[in-house]
């Protein structure tokens, strides 16, 4: 049992990582940057052409290298900037996650490097995603980032936001203090793609806001390999018929350790939230977690975890759901296990070999409709599905 | 086409077939009656190749090869085809994704055949996913019109398919085994189609009302995990609905 062995995921020493890196120049032509970059980029959704895109941010290390605004009623900077933009900023950071709350946000308290502010303005449509990227290239490096996103009364707005590192990373880590608030009324689109290094370890701490028929869509995948993943985003709908999806596909290469979920508390009636998450693994471990706790009477919620184990590694599902009144409508869904046989011979008998077979079965199952993605990503799916299949081999 | 010489199979370790011999010519359509639990949809499952039907004895040659153990893919690339009963849901696979992968490297127009079948409305849902017994069998229909085998195994291709729908899978069959005459004006060119005719196909049936929708050349009988009696196909249904089944095995006997 070598999976017991390894050390808890929580036991990082912050001391094995600094928290300083030199300062990198901010680039206005994204054109210029050096395609070992950019396609690091590329892979986790960030559009260097930025076509079809209402604004582009790009942080590597602790330097925001580019960040502008294409569309109107949108507002993209780093979190400094928008600290000195708005005096009522202060009010929105720490606000549903405490500093307290472990090391990894009291790093992000007092050693802070930068991160996103993005805005969409009451009332605005934003037709085209924004899209983001923390970028990691200094090896043994902390990156601490703080990023708020605020969809105002009656807006609208995609994010696409990708994180990943220089290709030759060996250490770092992530910590990434996520605060967003769902207005009332207001959709917020949120699709966040990673692609850390094999050993880099991640630990992003998010809390969601959302008011009276807001609507917040969370896609989150993880298809490549990552040293350790730990994140539970807590969301809090706040006001009548306040609406949360949470998208995940996972997939847990050897070596690799997620530990993903998803909290949901339904405070008032007529709140919906829907948590799925699609797991594979190959040779790694991961806990698929999904909590709802439905306060009052007339909120309704369904969790769906479902986990393949291609040939080795640990699958474990963990659904709750937590009653607090009579009239609260929760369900759940787990199901842990291998491929069905059947479903590989029923289409190797329509003339797929065994392994297009497997191949299409675990597409099919990764499958989940993800509303707002963008088109390039549906093949970056399929590539890496390919991928992970050469390692099952 | 298809050729089984005393094949004997067992289902976790228990016999299901014993002793079956069959032979089915190129462009024949062949009926299989028999009552439940006969082994008709084991014999079909041993000719696809699934796994959980050991061959203990005999051959199955399809096209002059023998096909006894060659994994299921294979099989189906040298044309046989199979539609069936209970088949698995596979979620995520859009009916029309899986469709244009049967057809391999051919190009499938998915939207002309689904027109045929009158299962446009199914294609961009999960493969069988709540699906009911008549809209399996006309999904299943479908991927093999795409696949296009040369022979052609049909398992109850009848059961739980409304009568109207059941009038479509018919002419569909018969399209797919290039039977039937639904063109009368071009009757010179049936007339060569029919000479020509390639495809063969064995269909399951217990009730026999299939025989009302497509044409066939010969019929036999499982009973109890043996092969009896050859013969017109009409003719032995007609013996099984005035003698039942056991009477007719007698006869064989």
């Amino acid at each position: 049992m070598r999976h017991v062995n390894k050390p808890a995921i929580t036991d990082i020493d912050l001391k094995n990582y600094q928290s300083e890196a030199g300062p990198h120049e901010y680039v206005n032509d994204l054109s210029k940057i050096e395609s070992s970059d950019s396609n690091q980029w590329l892979n986790v959704g960030v559009d260097i052409a930025e076509l079809d895109r209402a604004g582009t941010f790009i942080q590597k290390d602790c330097s925001v290298i580019h960040s502008k605004t294409m569309a109107e009623g949108v507002e993209v900077m780093g979190i400094s900037d928008a600290l000195k933009k708005h005096e009522w900023l202060p009010d929105y950071l720490w606000k549903y996650i405490s500093p307290q709350k472990d090391q990894f946000t009291e790093l992000a308290k007092q050693k802070p490097h930068e991160g996103y502010f993005i805005r969409s303005l009451p009332g605005v449509k934003v037709k085209h995603p924004v899209q983001s990227c923390l970028y990691i290239a200094k090896e043994g490096f902390s990156q601490n980032v703080h990023n708020v996103v605020i969809a105002e009364k009656n807006s609208e707005m995609n994010i696409i936001t990708g994180c990943s590192t220089s290709p030759h990373l060996v250490s770092g880590l992530h910590v990434g203090v996520s605060e967003i608030y769902v207005k009332k009324g207001a959709t917020l689109n949120f699709t966040m793609i990673h692609d850390w290094g094999k050993s880099i370890n991640v630990r992003p701490r998010t809390a969601v806001h959302v008011e009276e028929g807001g609507v917040f869509v969370s896609n989150y995948i993880s298809l490549r390999a990552v040293g350790s993943l730990q994140m539970n985003p807590t969301t809090y709908l706040d006001g009548k018929d306040a609406v949360a999806h949470f998208n995940s596909i996972l997939v847990a290469p050897k070596g690799c350790h997620l530990d993903v979920g998803s909290r949901v508390f339904l405070n008032k009636p007529g709140t919906r939230a829907e948590i799925i998450s699609r797991a594979i693994t190959v040779g790694g471990t991961i806990i698929a977690r999904g909590e709802m706790i439905g306060k009052v009477a007339g909120c309704k919620g369904h969790l769906e975890c479902k986990g393949l184990i291609l040939n080795d590694g640990i699958m474990h599902a963990i659904p709750e759901l937590q009653g607090h009144a009579p009239g609260v409508e929760m369900s759940h869904e787990a199901a842990v296990g291998k491929i069905d046989q059947r479903e590989i011979e029923y289409l190797m008998a329509r003339g797929l070999d065994e392994d297009e077979a497997v191949s299409t079965i675990v597409r099919g199952f990764l499958n989940v409709d993800i509303q707002g993605l963008p088109p390039g990503l549906a093949s970056e799916i399929d590539k890496a599905v390919t991928e992970t299949q050469k390692d099952m081999m | 086409m298809l050729n089984i010489e005393e094949l004997s199979v067992e289902v976790g370790g228990k016999p299901i077939l014993t002793q079956i011999n069959m032979e089915i010519p190129e462009g024949e359509t062949h009926i299989l009656f028999g009552p439940n639990g006969s082994g008709k949809t084991s014999l079909m499952m041993s000719i696809a190749g699934f796994s959980g039907y050991t061959v203990t004895h005999g051959k199955i040659t399809f096209k002059g090869e023998d096909i006894t153990h060659m994994p299921i893919h294979e099989r189906a690339r040298l044309g046989v085809g199979v539609s069936f009963q209970r088949p698995p849901t596979i979620n995520g696979l859009k009916t029309r994704d899986l469709v244009a992968l049967c057809g391999r490297d051919r190009n499938v127009e998915v939207d002309k055949l689904a027109k045929l079948l009158n299962f446009e409305n199914f294609l961009e849902r999960d493969v069988n996913r709540n699906f009911s017994g008549g809209e399996i069998k006309r999904s299943e229909m479908l991927q093999l019109m795409a696949q296009n085998p040369d022979l052609v195994l049909l398992d109850e291709p009848e059961s739980g398919v409304d009568l109207e729908n059941i009038v479509l899978l018919g002419d569909v069959v018969n399209t797919l085994l290039e039977r039937g005459v639904k063109h009368p004006r071009s009757m010179v060119k049936e007339h060569a189609h029919l000479k020509t005719r390639s495809k063969s196909a064995l269909v399951i049936t217990h009730t026999g009302h299939i025989l009302d929708y497509i044409t066939a050349d010969k019929g036999q009988v499982l009973y109890n995990g043996h092969l009896c009696c050859l013969r017109n196909a009409r003719e032995i249904l007609k013996w099984i609905r005035e003698y039942g089944y056991e009477e007719c095995v007698r006869c064989a006997m």
